[in-house]
């Protein structure tokens, strides 16, 4: 049987409304050949988290723009670790201060982009690091 | 053949023969062709007097005011906010002391989106990117001690703008200002936030019947502030092109003239204030050409569509920003030369008013440091260059008449195809616009990523090891202060009035009674942004975007 593809939930977590990234991101990685799920705008965690589990997603990127980026991620893994749905990656980027960044790796993001990354360079994060679950 | 063509076929063509240019081909930032040279073959055509005209004088190509930057300097309007409502405060005094001449409120998310801050879904965004307000008390800490008299102040907020407004002419009584003298600019463009900023709450009819109110209710009450700045910004920023940012603001603008004349309002009783705000980014010469054509293209527009009599009608008065999507993370400081030219487009483009990034941004709010250089950047221009000396300085220039040209046509040509569809709500409908943006954004980072449109210090120029910069932190304990204020003093108010503003409030959403009267007496009983907001969603129900991307 063919491996099923990889399948990723591009969110925009809170109120914030700049979603040219994430439906950029969205798009590459749609077009090298990953499932895309695009949740649209402003959605809580938990309706994030709901969204990955019931798509049975491998990753969720997350795109904040608004310096929200502490409490989101981190209630996206708390949500994700009280479904028993820890194995989904996290990974995001945005407008995210260096220190910040640290201390989301710290609490289990995987991957951060800040601005000026190549749409190449998060095709390679997930054809690297995301596995789809069997 | 024609003076160019001879020398194209004489002396250019024999030259780069052997010589061969460094690409194929030239573009502007839009996808307009770009020729290695502009004669007055490229303009022979049209008659100067009709098509571009003297300042003042329609079609106002050349600017909106007879003496221009010779009379009065545009406004150097600095968009400041965040935090507590006394810290945004202190920033506009600083600013005002700083020599800037407007001051530009930046609301936090949760004010933008119709949520307090003691609401769950405000939760990390409290003062984040912006100043936190929920009730009428932080609308006094913010305006303390600013003589609303002397300044014009611009809020850029939309779906809650009709509660700032309320907010603002209540402050204003308060002070003792009378509600003729106040100036300043609600953004208030709820179409761009469908097409690109995307901070809505309710359905577009519903959107449009507050911002329509809210034109009304200005001409008669508050004749020298302008209820809407149709605005570009933010459709640029999103990924549109220059050429397509022109065409769906101006659609945008005939869509309120359109509904505010269905209402029975004469077109010149409110045209007049009217204004725009139009994203300044890198290409220089595409950038002004814009400018130069939005102006021409609304006169007419007012003129022959609306029929619109007074000359104040036509004149498309602008803000402007440098592009906050052309600022780069890498090299942080390249940004200043970055801003400082789009800045200067802004100003040979006949700009009204301007903000100049800073060039932190990409990091974080900016701090008080990097405002100040931006600030500054814009007086160097002022003082300094003698760009302001005389009026249209490149007007005439045979390339910038030709992409003028250019640029309107093709404009043109989207708002045709907008007229088409039944006008701008019923192609935000269709997710017309939003298709064309996603498109154009998507293009112009698969250019980036190839390192096909260089960006420097980004794909070409890199240097591997940067230093970090200084940023401006927003500590969390802002957010936890500004609940507990709220509930605080939610608590303290007559709930019962409270009550009855807001059972008034809905009845009038749903009779069509115009929504201003009943918010500004809300507002004053401390009736907050969210109940508001509340209200608005209950009876107009929510918005729900269609995906595209």
């Amino acid at each position: 049987m063919a491996e099923r593809r990889v399948r990723v939930v591009v969110a925009k977590p809170g109120l914030d409304g700049h979603d040219r990234g994430a439906k950029i991101v969205a798009r590459a990685l749609r077009d090298a050949g990953f499932e895309v799920i695009y949740t649209g705008l402003h959605q809580t965690p938990e309706q994030i988290v709901a969204t990955a589990v019931q798509e049975d997603a491998d990753a969720i990127g997350l795109s904040v723009l608004s310096g929200a980026h502490n409490y989101l991620f981190k209630r996206v893994i708390e949500l994700l670790r009280d479904k028993g749905a820890d194995d989904v990656a996290v990974f995001g980027g945005g407008i995210i201060p260096p220190e910040d960044i640290a201390a989301l790796k710290a609490i289990g993001v995987k991957e951060l982009f800040g601005p000026g990354t190549s749409t190449q360079d998060i095709i390679r994060f997930v054809r690297e690091h995301i596995r789809a679950a069997v | 053949m024609n003076r160019s063509e001879r020398w194209e076929r004489e002396t250019y063509g024999p030259f780069v023969g052997k010589s061969p240019e460094r690409r194929t081909r030239y573009e502007t930032l839009s996808g307009i062709p770009v020729k290695p040279l502009y004669t007055p073959d490229d303009v022979a055509a049209k008659s100067y007097d009709d098509a571009i005209g003297y300042p003042g004088e329609y079609p106002y190509t050349r600017g909106v005011y007879p003496s221009m930057y010779r009379g009065r300097l545009w406004t150097m309007r600095m968009f400041a906010g965040f935090g507590r409502p006394e810290d945004t405060n202190a920033r506009f005094k600083y600013l005002l002391a700083q020599g800037q001449t407007g001051l530009s409120t930046a609301f936090d998310m949760p004010a933008l989106m119709g949520y307090d801050a003691d609401h769950p879904r405000a939760r990390g965004e409290v003062g984040k990117e912006g100043v936190s307000i929920s009730t009428l008390d932080d609308f006094e800490r913010l305006f303390d001690g600013i003589p609303l008299g002397d300044v014009t102040t611009s809020m850029t907020i939309n779906c809650t703008a009709s509660v700032a407004l309320a907010m603002y002419l209540a402050i204003a009584e308060k002070q003792g200002v009378a509600w003729h003298r106040l100036g300043g600019t609600m953004q208030n463009d709820m179409l761009k936030e469908f097409i690109a900023q995307k901070e809505w709450i309710c359905p577009p009819d519903p959107a449009m019947r507050i911002v329509v109110d809210m034109i009304e209710f200005t001409a008669k009450h508050v004749p020298k502030f302008n209820p809407v700045s149709i605005s570009g910004y933010h459709i640029r920023e999103a990924g549109s092109t220059g050429v397509q940012e022109l065409a769906f603001t101006l659609a945008d603008g005939l869509a309120y003239v359109d509904a505010a004349v269905a209402r029975g309002l004469d077109v010149d009783s409110f045209a007049p204030r009217l204004s725009f705000f139009f994203d300044i980014h890198n290409d220089f010469f595409e950038e002004i050409a814009k400018l130069r054509a939005a102006r021409r293209m609304w006169a007419r527009f007012m003129k022959e569509r609306f029929g619109a009599q007074r000359a104040e009608s036509m004149l498309l008065r602008t803000h402007t920003q440098t592009a906050g999507v052309s600022a780069t993370a890498q090299q942080p400081l390249n940004n200043v030369a970055r801003i400082a030219l789009q800045a200067m487009a802004a100003v040979l483009g006949g700009a009204q008013s301007l903000h100049t990034n800073s060039y932190d941004e990409t990091w974080a709010l900016p701090t008080e440091d990097a405002v100040t250089v931006a600030l500054r950047t814009q007086q160097i221009i002022a003082e300094e260059t003698g760009a302001p000396l005389t009026i249209d300085p490149l007007g005439g220039s045979y390339y910038l008449e030709k992409l003028t040209d250019e640029v309107e046509a093709r404009a043109m040509e989207y708002i045709q195809r907008i007229d088409a569809m039944g006008g701008m709500i019923r192609a935000i409908d269709d997710g017309y616009p939003q298709k064309e943006i996603a498109d154009a954004a998507y293009r112009y980072q698969l250019l980036d990523d190839r390192g096909e449109k260089v960006t420097v210090g980004v794909n070409k120029y890199v240097m591997p090891d940067e230093k970090g910069i200084h940023y401006l932190r927003i500590d969390d304990s802002v957010e936890l202060d500004q609940i507990a204020g709220v509930a605080r003093f939610k608590a303290s108010r007559d709930t019962a009035k409270v009550e009855r503003r807001l059972k008034q409030l809905a009845d009038d959403c749903r009779n069509g009674r115009n929504l201003m009267p009943i918010l500004i007496d809300a507002v004053k009983d401390y009736v907050s942004l969210g109940e508001i907001s509340d209200v608005y969603r209950q009876v107009f129900g929510l918005y729900r975007e269609p995906i595209i991307f």
